[in-house]
């Protein structure tokens, strides 16, 4: 019975998985990012400021932090600042909200947090799954975010992509989809999904430039709870010894 | 050096005998019950919590704006440039989870071992006071970050206010300050949740602990211990609180703390229920977030609230049943026939029924963390209502029967006779 109350109580907190889906009903992807590899968060971060800090900014987010990528500042300064900003200026963008809306119907939104907020799987899904479709304004449309305002950034690497929708005969059936290829891109399709796991793994990063060592110093701490715990624990029998 | 500070410690005492009065009066002289178990460690870990929430909250007003065009983004400054800031953020927001984890397993074990009836009923009092100021605290912390759950939440749930009739949308102004929550709203906000509450909190767990201490802890077996007494006048089966559950509460509160720490360093947004991921997005009164769901600790009740159809088109009756569905607490020691407390010596009809009464406050909260299509739509013979919604309103009915029924259930109940001593 006790056992069987405390299962109960505590099965709340074992049950809390992430639950992603994403609105259009486009299953996603299992996003491969691996948030110590350097090489692939310095590449993410590459295609980040060359493709998306045009039009999004990053306002919370330090040019210097990347030191945290195995960069020195002075190769920062070099190869990621596109712009007249400081090392240690935030990733700020000169398009405002109110041209973004004027230009794209939507203002192109932050992305400092985009990882925590939509999730890598997500991100990695819809960065990969962006159509040519005549009837949108900019040309383009996404499996994942449908009717989405933002055109495909990546089109030049990945290509122009078609995308029909086939409609299942019961009620409750998924979709099917059938991609077609409209134009090849500069990348083939192992080189880009490499692309855009490298950009997703950095904006998992850049949500939470600390995770990495959040972990590191959480084995130190529960480790010497652990210690902390033993003296505790025999401080404890060496009182209650004499409670008959 | 040591005969140094006894000196210091007799001219202190000299001149303030009420310190040393107090902690033998509360501490060392307190007799408690030697039989406590794994549920008794829940009431000082809710004051370690709060202390941890106290404290960090210190840090997090140190930097934190509450300013509706500068909140969002002074979160995030202290998420990464200040230092250690990252920290003192985490270790708020899974302790506001922790406690509520904690008062919830304490608030059980009053259930399991009847500690809420005479002549506990004032102690009971203010636990529930406790826990109806820090839901407030809760919801008003949670503001704060100013996301779009922090916004839409605070929307929905002052917007309850509204369906009262005649006096809710003046009383929904009051509360906003304004016509939508805004800068007004936060500025406000923030002052309760700092100050004001704060203050009621530690005054009502006073309250709590000195009630406790006049009556006397009860124990898992519900034997009065005070029943009993040696010949030098102390509860044969009662311990000082000092030293034996200073040490065995330090020790639990290590256990505590290594599972808080696991929390806060290895999953801090708890797969979104601590932190939920939509609360990254700033807020955007413009943009209602498709599926507004508060944290985890309130979603019993928002079930409920969703569960109570509307009447003449107001939201009114589920905001009345979400409110009884709380108040009911304070009625319970009445509610409660049986001549025993303990678990341990009730009958089929309280474990049967506490036993339905737990799986319903779970089902309750995870539908309430669920869009209500989560399920889909019934069939025919039900209108094609929403399945949860269904469940929902079952689980609503068995919430409010565990106390409407229990002045029948409880008298009616074939309970064991009560030692005249702990066992165990």
């Amino acid at each position: 019975m006790r056992k069987f109350l405390l299962t109960l109580l505590f099965a709340p907190l074992a049950a809390a998985v992430p639950v992603q889906a994403s609105e259009g009903g486009y299953r996603l992807d299992r996003a491969p990012i691996d948030p110590t590899d350097l090489v692939s968060l310095q590449s993410g971060a590459r295609t980040f400021v060359n493709y998306c800090l045009n039009c999004h900014g990053a306002q919370y987010m330090r040019y210097n932090r990347l030191t945290d990528l195995g960069l020195t500042e002075a190769q920062i300064r070099d190869n990621l600042i596109l712009t007249e900003a400081k090392v240690g200026d935030t990733m700020k963008v000169a398009l405002t909200p109110k041209d973004g809306k004027v230009m794209f119907g939507a203002a192109p939104p932050d992305l400092t947090v985009v990882g925590r907020s939509r999730g890598a799987d997500w991100l990695y899904t819809y960065l990969r799954t962006f159509y040519r479709d005549e009837k949108s304004p900019t040309g383009w449309n996404n499996a994942v975010f449908p009717q989405v305002a933002m055109p495909h950034a990546l089109w030049t690497l990945q290509g122009e992509k078609g995308l029909q929708v086939v409609s299942r005969a019961a009620e409750h059936a998924p979709s099917e989809y059938k991609w077609s290829e409209i134009s090849p891109g500069t990348q083939n399709t192992v080189q880009y999904d490499t692309t855009v796991r490298d950009l997703v793994n950095y904006l998992v990063y850049m949500g939470e430039p600390v995770a990495n060592s959040r972990k590191r110093i959480g084995i130190v701490v529960l480790f010497a709870l652990g210690i902390l715990f033993i003296f505790a624990y025999a401080l404890k029998k060496e009182y209650w010894k004499d409670v008959k | 050096m040591a005969s140094r500070l006894m000196a210091l410690w007799d001219w202190f005492d000299a001149r303030m005998p009420s310190v040393a009065e107090e902690f033998r009066k509360h501490a060392s002289e307190y007799y408690a019950p030697k039989n406590f178990n794994f549920w008794y460690f829940f009431g000082a870990l809710s004051i370690v919590v709060l202390v941890i929430q106290i404290v960090s909250g210190i840090f997090l007003t140190m930097n934190y704006k509450p300013d509706a065009a500068l909140a969002f983004g002074s979160v995030e400054y202290i998420m990464r440039d200040v230092p250690g800031g990252w920290l003192i953020r985490y270790i708020h927001s899974t302790g506001a989870s922790a406690f509520f984890v904690v008062v919830y397993l304490h608030m059980f074990r009053a259930l399991l071992y009847g500690s809420y009836k005479a002549p506990r009923e004032l102690i009971w009092i203010f636990g529930v006071l406790i826990y109806l100021t820090l839901m407030a605290e809760a919801f008003m912390g949670y503001l704060l970050p100013w996301g779009q759950m922090s916004y839409w939440g605070a929307q929905v749930i002052v917007n309850l206010f509204a369906t009262i009739p005649f006096i809710g949308p003046d009383l929904a102004i009051w509360i906003r300050g304004d016509y939508v929550v805004g800068d007004a709203t936060l500025n406000r906000f923030f002052a309760l949740h700092v100050i004001a509450i704060p203050l009621v909190l530690l005054g009502l767990v006073a309250a709590h602990i000195l009630a406790l201490h006049d009556v006397g802890s009860n124990n898992p077996d519900g034997v009065e211990i005070k029943k009993t007494k040696g010949p030098d006048g102390h509860p044969l089966d009662g311990i000082p609180f000092h030293p034996y559950y200073t040490v065995k509460d330090f020790a639990g509160a290590v256990i505590f703390m290594a599972l808080f720490c696991l929390v806060l360093f290895f999953v801090p947004e708890m797969g979104g229920y601590f932190l939920e991921y939509n609360n990254f997005i700033p807020a955007d009164p413009l943009k209602t977030p498709a599926h507004i769901a508060p944290v985890w600790y309130f979603t019993p009740y928002y079930s409920i609230l969703r569960a109570v159809p509307p009447l003449f088109n107001s939201q009114f009756p589920g905001v009345l049943a979400m409110g009884v569905a709380t108040l009911i607490l304070f009625f319970l020691p009445w509610l409660d026939r049986s001549p025993v407390k303990s678990i341990r010596y009730r009958g089929a009809l309280y474990k049967s029924a506490l036993a339905i009464f737990v799986a319903t406050f779970l089902a309750l909260g995870y539908l309430g963390t669920q869009p209500v299509t989560v399920w889909g739509q019934a069939g025919a013979w039900l209108g094609h209502a929403d399945r949860a919604t269904i469940a929902a309103r079952v689980f609503t009915v068995l919430y409010f029967a565990f106390f409407f029924l229990m002045p029948w259930y409880t008298a009616r109940d074939r309970t064991l006779p009560v030692p005249s001593r702990v066992t165990t």
